[in-house]
């Protein structure tokens, strides 16, 4: 199984590489992908510093060109798609059709990866991006179950690849436009959910109240931590009730099923976090080329150690985990 | 499509499918009355859960017989997440029907008609740009709801290049469909189980209301998908949307007074009332406020039309 790290800008792409990552994805400055967060991603030369980095270490680098164009913002797509075939990277991950389409008829040699922006969810579906567009590999949407991965894994034309570490998306990625609902960026049209620009922090006799354009999102007393205003992640009323009507601040953590992972013929881990720190990369990826190491040599007698879990559970948002919807009581 | 000597025609009405879980009861009242409506066309079917199975596909296919005799052009609406095999195997034979246009919520219906026959892309299949457009009209696409996060300047640049007879449809009136996810907020917020939720959606006629901690009616929980509480409506950009060419409008049901609003959307369109007083007629049978701003290319919530009396409680929200 390959081990794919996300490298948000140069510092983390060799934290990436140094700790054992098979490849790197990265994102160029703006909003042609779904991390287009300030001081983040690659300019030209960090991204020609980047890859040479991980190539003369054996490691491959994917660029995420993963959001959805409009007609007014078509040029910048197309700019992208060719900026990443001329840097001659190994593979380019891709949600929208018309960029697929694009990318494909004008580097066929280059090889596609179909995001996780894509909602792909089962093999007719990878079969309109494998027919149309010839992608090489899908990376599968975090709603499946893990008896729903193998079916998928047993009937994609394409090898599967999973997420199996970082922060966790409720909603089918790619189909949630809360975030324009309420501020007019959506990941889908700007790369980013929730953006910093219509946040607010405000301490009042309440407490700390987070706010997205205005919307109350969340409420802190004294002594509670407060996160990023995430829309989805705050708490609401419901009924009379208030509580994480949506989404708890936790994150994903799969190593626990990574030899039923291996079993079901999944051919790549992807590891959520370029908006996180380099010390995060390093961590995240040491502990699962630790883990993707020891359960290659001897999948039965694989068991998550305690000590990785602790390294994990330490750079988690919220500080706790979940095996999310690979495992059944979560969907 | 090169229409620049003619005047623009009018748009046709559509019924979107019924995003909610009603009674079947309920459901084939509901569809009686629209039988008489002023409607177009109807959308029919399950979109959102396969757990909802009041309706079995055989009763919705005697509802879409009913419709058809009525005149109404029927489209059969497929499930926009699909996660289990029998979903996919549901899904196989509503592509596979003979007698129904078929709306593909999602790629997988898309790849089942590729080729084969047209069909219609509901607003969660993500067209966000001519190139899209092209590679789907190629497929066998006939009709596409636009995206509902998109403006009427991303519309009116893909009408530059629209494949020629490609009809344009726009959600104008109703709750937005915002977001879907694995997992069930309505179940949740029963703390239930999805796997035993009880059906509680059959509670809830319009989902269940969400507010913020200051009581402000925000979003609305509908199964495992989100919607906006307000009540997106276009009317007042009837002029425009029929200058943009757009073929159909689509009015998405609610549990009360959906009657009442095809009827004034109806009226507006044949020029009976103005768009003033169409607006005015439509205040009482609209939930917990309005909003246009997709539509400005804004937060979808706004409303650029902020003059009118929308928080008036004595036109009640139903």
């Amino acid at each position: 199984m390959e081990l794919v790290c996300p490298a948000g800008n140069l510092p983390s792409l060799k934290a990436a590489v140094d700790n054992g990552a098979n490849a790197v994805y990265m994102g160029f400055k703006d909003d042609t992908n779904a991390r287009h967060f300030a001081g983040l991603n690659f300019d030209d030369k960090r991204a020609q510093e980047g890859i040479r980095y991980a190539r003369d270490r054996g490691v491959k680098v994917f660029v995420a060109i993963n959001t959805y164009p409009q007609p007014s913002g078509w040029e910048r797509w197309q700019r992208s798609v060719d900026h990443a075939a001329d840097l001659g990277v190994d593979a380019l991950i891709l949600a929208d059709i018309g960029v697929m389409d694009y990318a494909c008829h004008r580097w066929p040699d280059l090889r596609l990866h179909l995001s996780v922006q894509g909602s792909a969810t089962n093999a007719e579906a990878i079969n309109f991006y494998h027919q149309n567009f010839g992608i090489k590999r899908v990376v599968l949407p975090r709603v499946l179950s893990l008896k729903q991965v193998k079916q998928v894994a047993e009937s994609s034309p394409v090898p599967i690849e999973v997420f199996g570490f970082g922060s966790l998306c409720v909603m089918v990625e790619g189909r949630c436009i809360l975030s324009s609902y309420v501020t007019g960026r959506s990941p889908n049209t700007f790369g980013a959910c929730s953006p910093a620009n219509a946040v607010s922090w405000n301490e009042t006799p309440d407490g700390l109240e987070t706010r997205l354009n205005n919307i109350l999102i969340d409420r802190h007393a004294e002594g509670e931590s407060a996160g990023y205003p995430t829309l989805c992640k705050g708490r609401f009323n419901v009924s009379g009730n208030t509580y994480y009507a949506i989404e708890e601040p936790t994150s994903l953590n799969t190593l626990e099923l990574l030899p039923e992972l291996q079993s079901v013929g999944v051919a790549a881990i992807k590891i959520e976090g370029r908006q996180r720190s380099p010390a995060y990369v390093a961590q995240v990826t040491k502990v699962w080329r630790d883990a993707i190491d020891l359960c290659t040599k001897n999948p039965e007698g694989y068991q998550a150690q305690a000590d990785w879990m602790e390294a994990l559970a330490k750079v988690s948002e919220g500080s706790q985990t979940t095996l999310g919807a690979y495992h059944r009581p979560w969907q | 499509m090169n229409k620049q000597n003619q005047t623009p025609s009018r748009p046709k009405l559509s019924l979107g499918p019924l995003l909610y879980y009603w009674s079947r009861d309920d459901v084939f009242k509901f569809y009686e009355s629209i039988a008489d409506s002023a409607v177009d066309i109807v959308y029919l079917g399950e979109t959102v859960c396969s757990k909802r199975r009041l309706l079995k596909p055989d009763s919705w296919l005697q509802i879409a017989g009913l419709l058809k005799e009525a005149g109404k052009e029927v489209v059969l609406s497929t499930l926009t997440l699909l996660e289990a095999n029998s979903e996919l195997s549901a899904l196989r034979k509503i592509c596979s029907n003979e007698d129904y246009m078929v709306e593909a919520n999602d790629m997988t219906a898309v790849q089942l008609m590729s080729g084969k026959q047209s069909f219609v892309t509901g607003p969660a299949v993500n067209i966000y740009n001519s190139r899209t457009l092209e590679v789907l009209a190629r497929s066998g696409l006939k009709r596409w709801v636009l995206p509902v996060e998109l403006s009427k300047e991303t519309l009116t640049d893909m009408h530059q290049n629209r494949p020629m007879g490609v009809e344009t449809e726009v959600f104008a009136f109703g709750r937005l469909p915002l977001a879907y996810s694995a997992r069930c907020f309505t179940a949740r917020a029963h703390n239930l189980p999805k796997d035993d939720c009880q059906y509680r959606c059959l509670d809830y006629a319009d989902g269940l209301m969400l507010k913020t901690r200051e009581d402000e009616s925000f979003l609305v929980l509908n199964g495992i998908q989100t919607q906006s509480s307000k009540t997106q409506n276009l009317i007042h950009e009837i002029e425009e949307l029929i200058d943009l060419e757009i073929d159909v409008l689509r009015i998405s049901p609610q549990s009360r007074n959906t009657m009442q609003v095809i009827d004034i959307f109806d009226k507006t369109l044949r020029g009976k009332i103005s768009s003033d007083e169409a607006e005015k007629s439509l205040q009482r049978y609209i939930m917990s406020g309005e909003c246009d701003g997709y539509w400005h290319g804004q937060a979808g919530m706004d409303s650029a039309n902020v003059d009118q009396p929308i928080t008036n409680k004595q036109q009640g929200c139903t």
